[in-house]
């Protein structure tokens, strides 16, 4: 009984909307905030070159992204992590191959104020400071003072990969935690607001992000750069990606053959990412 | 004001098609209302209810860890509860006083023309957006409280009960201001004619007729700075842990909702974890209505009945 | 001393009055200051551009206007009907009860709660997705309070002469209604939403996860799309850019837009009900 109504006022309702729109189809790319960036300016784009295309772009998170592809609301889900094994499983039992197209390098950079001394920071020395179990920049050869961490997000891919390669990397049975004294950040910029307006503090950021208001920390001696990323030697690199239902057709193969493409990716590199090619 | 009259039915009814159609068009139109708060009410449960099975009530209630991305996920709400209590009394404590002082100043003190300019304008900045303070608060005020202060952040409680406090002046003031005004001109005057000061008779006479107004003014101000999200989520600074000085960064419930809810997949434990985290927020601001709608009853029984 | 402490309070009462009126003309004033410099015609009637960090807010503006036409259109039938209901037709009965305390518990729920309830009713049970429509039904039921109280005030100050002259001369209880009640009411009724208007245009936290886009390359033209709306543009901006230090121009002039607009729209409602206060 209630199925029916809800299913008599949708199509209702549907059926004046889809009087007014007046386009031949509709791409919805949701998913990480680190992928934005060059994502939004791809779009920004492509969109006059097809204008029976409507396109809507939104940064609800990795994990948002790829659950709007599994509820087929979003047709490419930008990620800064790989799909986890549970999410494929969701997806097959919803009848949606996830589909992987690698768009792009990220460095995820340690990042301070840039009065900060500090330049290089050791992965124990990183880890210690998240877990709080150091706490005053003195001890890693700074000043004397506090250390005010930052983090994000605990549904962000950035802050997945953050706590994997970061936080938990030595652990064994026992997870280490961010320390809950974490100030948290809702998105990529609003973690570069809050270092490059705080002397004290330290946070992490995709290397897009980085920009002359905070100082990027080398991490083990290696600096993050389009160099390092590259051949490997920079130990905190992450592919970016873009995910389909199944391989990629019509119009959103344009569009993520349009990112792939030459053009696609100077948006990457001016934004600051790395090209994947 | 909030009391039926019965009107309708002293009314003549005509029993023609068009007056019972009318009739029956009113009622269920406003049926819709209850519908709405029915759905809130069932959704909020429905949806926050499948969390018990991840975790036990208490866990949720007094567990003081959240994690809720780890696999099982730790869903301890203390921290987030307490830290919406504590802005929500330190927002309080900074703007009720300052409410009930533009209030007295408007109803008692400032000349009439000056009233006439100054009610308007309070209640037009009731209506600036919270995302306004929210941006002011992290983009200006934090980075001149941690310079001033020497803080490790300024994005902290302080910043957001400020601000709080700051934006519930306007609607509790201007509530106050009409509680006061509705305290009849002869109780003043016979406190005037018995010699007293004016500070005298507001103190003993007119604030303590209009207690129950501004009781529920203020408890109007408090609901509403418990539900803000907006400020908190840009200027509080969200560190999950229970404040221990008025400087630590806080993270309230409400800015967890509006900062995971967009991240976390639908049916997720920590999807439930976030509605659980709205029916907390709901059942705080029914119990604070419950209890305003107590004390107007009561302040209406007070005046010896209807108003 | 009794005179003493009256001066002390009197001067106490001024300086907390004078003090919080600088605070907010000073607040005013910065937003001004810094927004003024980013306004322009092209900022109004441009959507952004390069990654938001140039160009205008044409797409969100449109959106937030949009936004509000579609809540306006679902709350106001509801919200008149229910004050008409209120004024009119209630008996002191368990079911005028319920309607008013849900209506006074409805008034009372937080935003962000909204929000949830916009998501898992419109978004997801109505299967309407994330979309101009679910936002716009979110933002009509956070109204619908205002909505009901300021329409029951209406009807209420109608006085019951016009009513009983108008039965008089034969005229149904819906005729006097319609022909009487309903045309004394309406500039109370149009001031109450607008001043609901006002409070709607800058509601962030109930759209966020109900139909705010981060970006859409042009305006939103069916109830199905995401939409960009003003508010949650000034948010996006302020902690979603790659550059934030060099969008901040555009951030303040985002916020001065805002903030004209709620306070343009709310100042000629309390200005209309001023105005029809005194004429009574």
């Amino acid at each position: 009984m209630l199925n029916k109504w809800k299913v008599f006022v949708a199509t209702l309702i549907r059926g004046l909307g889809v009087a007014g729109a007046a386009y031949a189809s509709e791409i919805v790319v949701n998913g990480s905030t680190t992928v934005l960036p060059f994502a939004q300016i791809a779009v920004e784009r492509f969109a006059p070159a097809h204008p029976e295309v409507k396109i809507s772009i939104s940064g609800g998170g990795t994990g948002n992204g790829i659950k709007g592809l599994i509820d087929k609301t979003t047709h490419i889900a930008n990620a800064s992590r790989e799909i986890k094994s549970s999410e494929i499983e969701q997806a097959k039992a919803n009848g949606v191959t996830p589909f992987e197209t690698a768009v792009a390098l990220d460095c995820i950079v340690p990042v301070v104020h840039p009065s900060n001394p500090v330049k290089n920071l050791t992965f124990a020395q990183l880890k210690k400071i998240y877990t709080g179990e150091i706490t005053n920049w003195k001890d890693v050869g700074g000043e004397n003072a506090a250390i005010a961490v930052v983090g994000r997000d605990s549904s962000s891919g950035t802050y997945g990969t953050w706590q994997e390669l970061v936080v938990e990397k030595g652990d064994k049975d026992q997870k280490s935690r961010v320390t809950p004294k974490a100030q948290v950040t809702a998105s990529s910029g609003a973690m570069l607001t809050t270092v490059a307006k705080n002397k004290l503090a330290i946070g992490y950021e995709g290397i897009g992000y980085v920009d002359k208001t905070v100082k990027a920390v080398s991490v083990e001696g290696v600096e993050a750069s389009l160099a390092t990323a590259k051949n490997n030697t920079y130990p905190l690199s992450r592919k970016l990606y873009m995910y389909t239902d199944g391989a990629p057709a019509g119009d959103v193969k344009a569009f993520i053959d349009y990112v792939l493409s030459p053009d696609g990716q100077k948006i990457v590199t001016d934004t600051g990412f790395i090209n994947i090619h | 004001m909030l009391h039926t009259r019965k009107r309708g039915t002293t009314s003549p009814h005509f029993g023609g098609w068009g007056d019972r159609v009318a009739a029956r068009t009113a009622l269920s139109v406003s049926t819709v209302c209850i519908l709405i708060m029915g759905f809130i009410l069932y959704f909020l449960v429905k949806e926050s209810l499948p969390v018990l099975k991840a975790t036990t009530l208490s866990e949720l209630l007094f567990g003081m860890d959240w994690y809720p991305q780890e696999t099982p996920p730790a869903l301890g709400m203390f921290p987030l509860i307490m830290s919406s209590l504590a802005v929500t009394f330190l927002s309080s404590a900074i703007g009720l006083p300052v409410s009930l002082a533009i209030a007295v100043f408007t109803a008692e003190i400032a000349p009439r023309r000056l009233r006439n300019l100054v009610k308007p304008l309070l209640e037009l900045l009731g209506f600036i957006p919270s995302i306004v303070f929210g941006f002011l608060g992290m983009v200006v005020v934090a980075p001149w409280l941690q310079d001033r202060f020497s803080l490790l952040t300024g994005l902290n409680m302080a910043n957001a009960s400020a601000l709080l406090g700051m934006m519930m002046v306007p609607i509790v003031g201007s509530l106050a201001d009409e509680a006061l005004c509705a305290v009849p001109r002869e109780l003043r005057d016979a406190s005037y004619a018995l010699g007293a000061t004016r500070w005298e008779t507001i103190r003993r006479v007119v604030l303590p007729s209009a207690l129950p107004g501004i009781l529920s003014a203020s408890l109007l101000g408090v609901m509403r700075a418990t539900g803000e999200t907006m400020v908190m989520l840009m200027a509080a600074g969200g560190a999950a842990v229970i404040p221990r000085s008025l400087f630590d960064p806080v993270r309230p419930l409400t800015s967890t909702i509006a900062a995971e809810m967009g991240e976390t997949p639908v049916g997720s434990e920590h999807y439930h974890a976030l509605f659980f985290a709205g029916l907390i927020l709901l059942l705080i601001t029914l119990a604070i209505n419950l209890l305003s709608a107590k004390i107007e009853a009561k302040g209406f029984k007070l005046k010896g009945g209807n108003l | 001393m009794r005179k003493f402490s009256d001066k002390i309070a009197t001067l106490v009462f001024w300086g907390t009055a004078l003090s919080l009126g600088a605070l907010l003309a000073g607040v005013l004033a910065f937003v001004v200051n810094r927004g003024w410099a980013a306004l322009s015609w092209e900022f109004i009637s441009e959507p952004p551009r390069d990654g938001m960090t140039a160009g205008g807010i044409w797409t969100p503006l449109v959106g937030t206007l949009e936004l509000i036409a579609v809540s306006m259109v679902a709350t106001v039938p509801v919200g008149v009907g229910t004050g008409l209901y209120f004024s009119e037709y209630a008996t002191d009965s368990f079911f005028t009860h319920v309607l008013r305390q849900s209506i006074r518990a409805l008034a009372g729920v937080p935003s962000v709660v909204f929000g949830l309830f916009g998501l898992s009713l419109f978004v997801i049970f109505l299967g309407f997705g994330s979309s101009m429509l679910s936002a716009s039904l979110t933002l009509a039921c956070l109204s619908l309070p205002l909505m009901v109280t300021a329409s029951e005030q209406a009807f209420r100050a109608v006085p019951q002469d016009y009513r009983d002259a108008s039965y008089a001369l034969g005229a149904t209880k819906w005729q006097t209604i319609r022909k009487v009640v309903l045309p004394s009411a309406a500039s109370t009724i149009i001031t109450g939403v607008i001043l609901s208007i006002g409070r709607v245009a800058g509601e962030t936290a109930p759209i966020i996860f109900t139909g705010a886009a981060f970006y859409t390359p042009g305006v939103a033209q069916s109830l199905f799309d995401e939409v960009m709306a003003l508010p949650y543009h000034v948010y996006v901006l302020a902690t979603a850019g790659t550059n934030i230090e060099a969008t901040r121009p555009l951030q303040y002039g985002a916020i001065l837009v805002l903030v004209g607009l709620v306070l343009g729209i709310s100042s000629v409602g309390v200005w209309m009900r001023t105005r029809l206060t005194r004429g009574q």
